[in-house]
């Protein structure tokens, strides 16, 4: 096997050009209105709407909580088209059992949240941006990630 | 006289330009198998490096839109002004990062793929979309600033 085939069994095409695509979103995003397009803020933002406490209630979170939950339907919008024009219509299932999907969803929510980013904000946006703390955030996540990743598999 | 916009203020035009970043963001997600609980396991046990390029083909593109546009362009094109989201370390970022990668770690779900799969249809990933609006929501309810 070539290192290429041992590193990406699947392929590697798909990949680059998905994250292409993601970045391409985020490019214009930023070129036509000047946004950062994390994806995790609109977890907090929405909640503003709901409650009032002073947290929420921030200006940040006040006055960007419209167009994050445009995006997020973007996002929605753009999976649709894939699942419609390329994967013949069909719903997508995974193995994954329901409680690691649950308990991981919540803890991965929380965390984004405190952390102030997720893959998105600070592994995309944030790199992008050069930016040192999202450098260590990422080294952050991806290390209790492969910690946690490779314990399951034991269990 | 020029009253200061808000520059977050949502205009149609602007609000056209951000479903369709949305949706190449969910679109590419989605080519890029990242919407696969599955395929980042994958990578996060070693078997399988993709997620590297997803993630540097993303940034490299957002590098240079975060770099160059501020140079090239005086203001957005539809108005407002380039936004900069500067990040912090401290506490919180590593305690919240480090919680984010073990849920990240357990469920192979992070928010965009929990999002996108509203659209794909998983019915089975929206339990993980399910447990990160609640961990918004406890974040939200606890946090003090």
């Amino acid at each position: 096997m070539t290192l290429i085939e041992t590193l990406f069994p699947l392929g590697w095409q798909h990949y680059l050009l998905g994250g292409l695509t993601i970045g391409a979103g985020v490019a214009l995003l930023y070129l036509f209105n000047g946004w950062v397009g994390g994806m995790s803020t609109v977890f907090s933002s929405t909640w503003s709407y709901a409650f009032k406490r002073p947290f929420l209630q921030q200006e940040r979170f006040l006055s960007s909580r419209q167009w994050r939950l445009v995006y997020a339907a973007g996002v929605v919008l753009g999976a649709l088209v894939w699942r419609m024009a390329l994967a013949g219509g069909e719903a997508q299932h995974t193995s994954v059992p329901v409680w690691q999907l649950l308990v991981g969803g919540f803890l991965a929510g929380y965390g984004a949240r405190l952390g102030n980013g997720c893959t998105s904000g600070h592994g995309i946006c944030g790199l992008g941006a050069l930016q040192l703390p999202s450098l260590g955030a990422v080294l952050t996540f991806m290390g209790t990630a492969f910690l946690t990743a490779n314990l399951m598999r034991l269990v | 006289m020029n009253t200061p916009m808000n520059p977050h203020t949502l205009t149609l035009p602007k609000a056209l330009i951000t479903l369709l970043a949305g949706a190449l963001f969910g679109f590419g997600l989605s080519v890029a198998t990242m919407i696969q609980p599955e395929v980042v396991l994958g990578f996060l046990r070693f078997q399988d490096w993709g997620l590297m390029l997803v993630m540097g083909g993303a940034a490299g593109l957002a590098m240079l839109a975060y770099k160059g546009f501020p140079n090239w362009f005086k203001r957005p094109l539809l108005g407002g002004q380039f936004l900069t989201q500067p990040a912090q370390w401290n506490r919180q970022t590593v305690v919240g990062s480090a919680l984010f990668g073990i849920g990240w770690g357990l469920s192979g779900v992070c928010p965009g793929p929990a999002i996108a799969a509203l659209g794909t249809g998983n019915t089975d990933v929206l339990w993980a979309l399910a447990g990160i609006v609640l961990g918004g929501l406890a974040h939200a309810l606890t946090a003090r600033e």
